[in-house]
């Protein structure tokens, strides 16, 4: 009986400790009133960044490595730069982003997709804050003056390295290694995600923009990063006739799969030449420095950040790895060179709707779903001027065609 | 001069030791950690130049810098202390729940169900009450699947509950790609995000405040049950042998396939924590890895679960430690991981003095 009391006393003592902390809690938050619009003076910037995973993930890495040259760049002290990685897409984004502003941060950045919400309910709390989030769909739908979206547009930088991979096809048909008929380009996709469709359809398109005859096969893996079962997937296309390997995931999987079958590979992210120097042509990415700066300047200046930022080749947000030579074809370089002035002059545009059909039919409009909604109601008119706008009436990708030539998995 | 045939008495032999003092035991187990600590500085001075002191006041701030982090250090404890305190029964009958992840995985799963498709079709009464029943129920039919096999054809539930954490992790796969939005994101987001229906309610202004409550209870009716319930007694003979069980007249099978539903029952309501108290989503890595250090906390408590409290503490002190010296000191995470494993290495080792002493050769002093 004396037991039973016992913790039934501990018990109540737990309950009543619980209660005074919880006393203390209820008025906690002293947020400072400061406008968005005030200015901010460069040494009082303060900039916290969320990474899904660290520097092992391709993805993450090329990140953290575009804030430490904004950081070099723009002289702010480590102090003035903190980096929180390995912060899952749950709660603890939540709270990982609140623990920055309360370490004084002016900007809180994350870089996963799935950061989005935790991020947006973080903005709700400290208006006086600015959120940004890359991949992100919803900030044009949110309305938050202090919650953005960006994103680059990699289609352009897949679309030259598309003009790279066909290059390469148009050598071996006319060196005689392969027929016409046999010009068939695997891709390894993540997700059957608008952003991995816009992805693959650009690089195709690309790479007939050179050779007329490419037919492409995608598959997926349905994971970001699943080293086994990208170079699974790289392994089959290889099996099915493919002569030349593109991906959209974060793994070293498809890369080394390619070198170890002698099969070219055009890869994403980063270079990956050191592993599949006989294999590497060329790869594209993301540069997040330009818009890491972007933000800072308008912290700085009391401009307004845009709601949903895509910038382009032109602004150097979207690069290019060196070529290797030694895989390409010949005159790779000054091709990709050519094409790229015509793509940031506007006198081509990569989803140029004379270029491709979608089940025979050329498209002269579209309505795509860029506002998310559960039943993906398309809602935005996106093919217009001859072209389909991709990443302009919100920063996330949204082409989402299967185009003719491309043989997708069935859904 | 000594016989030939004289035994030769090696360096060091190893005794087992009657049990000790309550002090006694503290007092070693307080001197592992400081052991560990002072390990750990050697390390941090060699690998990072950095002063331990002040890595070890990063790891605290970390945990509790401010007040909004202790609550979140509190939230994250209670969560793994309530998955802890759900595998203990089970592994107190020998009966080797490695399917944690997934009991929690498929109690979040239902949680989620009803959040999405129930959430505006009925009073928020009862939808908690039918997501509290059916996190709890899902929970009960992974756990009792293994044990029900494993108490009539005896095979391993070791191996069957975790085959069991990969069924419901592609189940969950499978779901979000039905509730995934925007289209092929594989992404759910924030279940009723505007409405917050099925959201735990917020109480004295602390929104992890229930999830806290609903555990401490829990641990304490565990303790109760364990210790002083006729169902605890018969959970300890059954762990300490069948046939003694059996001998006595307990139905080992019933027993077998009860204890593990109790056990799953509380992992599905972990996972109903998770979902409507925590994260408000649902993604296959919901449980996070937290059926497995669960595994960990528990037999470090030796299966007390007033001890767990402790330890599911430790632990979750270390994983808040670890991510702030990674963001103060820049470095990457794996050197937290390494202090980690040099402080539950410790911790675990010293359980060896606890139960063995140690007896050097006595020097020449015998030896005339």
């Amino acid at each position: 009986m004396k037991k039973v009391l016992s913790i039934v006393l501990a018990f109540a003592l737990i309950l009543s400790c619980v209660g005074i902390l919880a006393g203390c809690g209820s008025n906690g938050n002293n947020q400072a009133d400061a406008d968005s619009g005030n200015k901010v003076s460069s040494d009082k910037i303060k900039f916290g960044i969320i990474c899904l995973h660290d520097e092992n993930s391709t993805y993450d890495k090329n990140f953290l490595d575009a804030v430490k040259s904004v950081q070099s760049e723009l002289g702010l002290t480590d102090s003035q730069v903190i980096i929180k990685t390995n912060v899952d897409e749950s709660d603890a984004c939540y709270s990982a982003a609140v623990d920055l502003v309360e370490q004084g941060c002016n900007i809180v950045f994350a870089n996963s997709f799935g950061h989005e919400d935790y991020v947006i309910q973080a903005a709700k709390d400290y208006p006086e804050v600015e959120f940004c989030h890359a991949t992100g769909t919803k900030a044009h739908t949110e309305k938050l003056d202090n919650y953005h979206n960006a994103f680059a547009s990699i289609y352009e930088g897949r679309f030259l390295a598309g003009v790279a991979a066909g290059m390469k096809i148009q050598e071996m048909i006319d060196s005689g290694k392969i027929k016409a008929s046999e010009a068939k380009i695997g891709y390894v996709g993540a997700f059957p995600y608008a952003e991995v469709k816009s992805g693959y359809t650009s690089f195709f398109l690309g790479a007939r923009y050179i050779c007329k005859d490419v037919t492409m096969e995608v598959k997926y893996t349905n994971s970001w990063y699943d080293e086994a079962l990208e170079k699974e997937a790289a392994t089959t296309l290889i099996n099915n006739g493919c002569v030349l390997i593109s991906q959209h995931a974060d793994s070293w999987g498809a890369p080394t799969a390619c070198e170890s079958a002698g099969i070219p590979n055009v890869s994403y992210n980063g270079s990956t030449i050191k592993a599949c120097p006989n294999t590497f042509i060329v790869s594209s990415r993301i540069n997040w420095a330009p818009y890491f700066k972007y933000i800072i300047k308008c912290v700085v200046s009391g401009e307004k950040i845009s709601t949903d930022k895509c910038m382009t080749i032109a602004d150097g947000a979207v690069e290019l790895t060196d070529i290797n030579t030694t895989v390409a074809a010949k005159g790779t370089e000054e091709k990709i060179a050519e094409v790229k002035a015509m793509l940031e002059k506007g006198e081509l545009h990569v989803f140029d709707a004379s270029t491709f059909t979608v089940e025979g039919k050329t498209l002269s409009s579209y309505k795509a779903d860029v506002d998310s909604d559960a039943n993906y109601t398309p809602d935005t008119e996106v093919i217009s001027d001859g072209y389909f706008h991709e990443s302009e009436y919100r920063s996330a990708p949204y082409f989402d065609l299967v185009i003719d030539g491309i043989t997708v998995p069935a859904e | 001069m000594r016989n030939k045939n004289q035994y030769k008495e090696p360096l060091i032999h190893i005794t087992k030791k009657p049990s000790i003092e309550w002090w006694k035991a503290a007092l070693i187990r307080a001197a592992s950690i400081v052991f560990a600590l002072i390990l750990c500085a050697f390390f941090i001075v060699l690998v990072t130049d950095l002063n331990p002191f002040e890595v070890y006041g990063a790891m605290i701030k970390g945990t509790f810098g401010t007040e909004r982090k202790v609550w979140v250090s509190l939230q994250n404890t209670a969560i793994l202390l309530c998955i802890s305190i759900a595998v203990t029964p089970a592994f107190k009958m020998k009966f080797w729940n490695l399917g944690a992840e997934g009991q929690v995985l498929a109690g979040g799963l239902c949680t989620a169900a009803c959040m999405i498709c129930l959430g505006d079709k009925m009073p928020t009464s009862l939808l908690f009450i039918v997501m509290i029943a059916s996190s709890i129920i899902a929970g009960i039919i992974w756990a009792v699947i293994p044990a029900f096999f494993k108490s009539r054809w005896d095979t391993n539930e070791t191996l069957f509950t975790l085959m069991m954490n990969y069924v419901a992790m592609q189940l969950t796969s499978y779901f979000i790609i039905i509730w995934e939005n925007p289209k092929g994101s594989s992404h759910v987001g924030i279940i009723n995000s505007s409405s917050r229906v099925g959201w735990m309610p917020t109480i004295f202004g602390q929104k992890y405040m229930l999830n806290i409550i609903i555990v401490f209870a829990i641990t304490i009716i565990m303790f109760v049950y364990l210790k002083y319930s006729k169902q605890g007694y018969e959970i300890s003979v059954v762990g300490e042998s069948v046939n003694t069980a059996k001998y006595i007249g307990i139905n080992v099978k019933k027993i077998i396939v009860r204890t593990a539903a109790l056990s799953g029952a509380i992992c599905g309501l972990a996972g109903f924590l998770l979902v409507s108290g925590t994260n408000h989503t649902i993604t296959p890595s919901t449980a996070g890895g937290q059926g497995f250090t669960a595994v960990m906390v528990s037999w470090l408590a030796k299966f007390n679960p007033l001890m767990m409290i402790l330890v599911s503490f430790l632990i979750v002190f270390l994983e808040k430690g670890s991510g702030e010296i990674a963001s103060t000191f820049r470095l990457n995470e794996s050197i937290a991981d390494i202090m980690t494993g040099i402080i539950l290495f410790c911790i675990i080792g010293c359980e060896f003095f606890l139960n063995y002493k140690i007896n050097f050769r006595k020097k020449s002093k015998e030896v005339k």
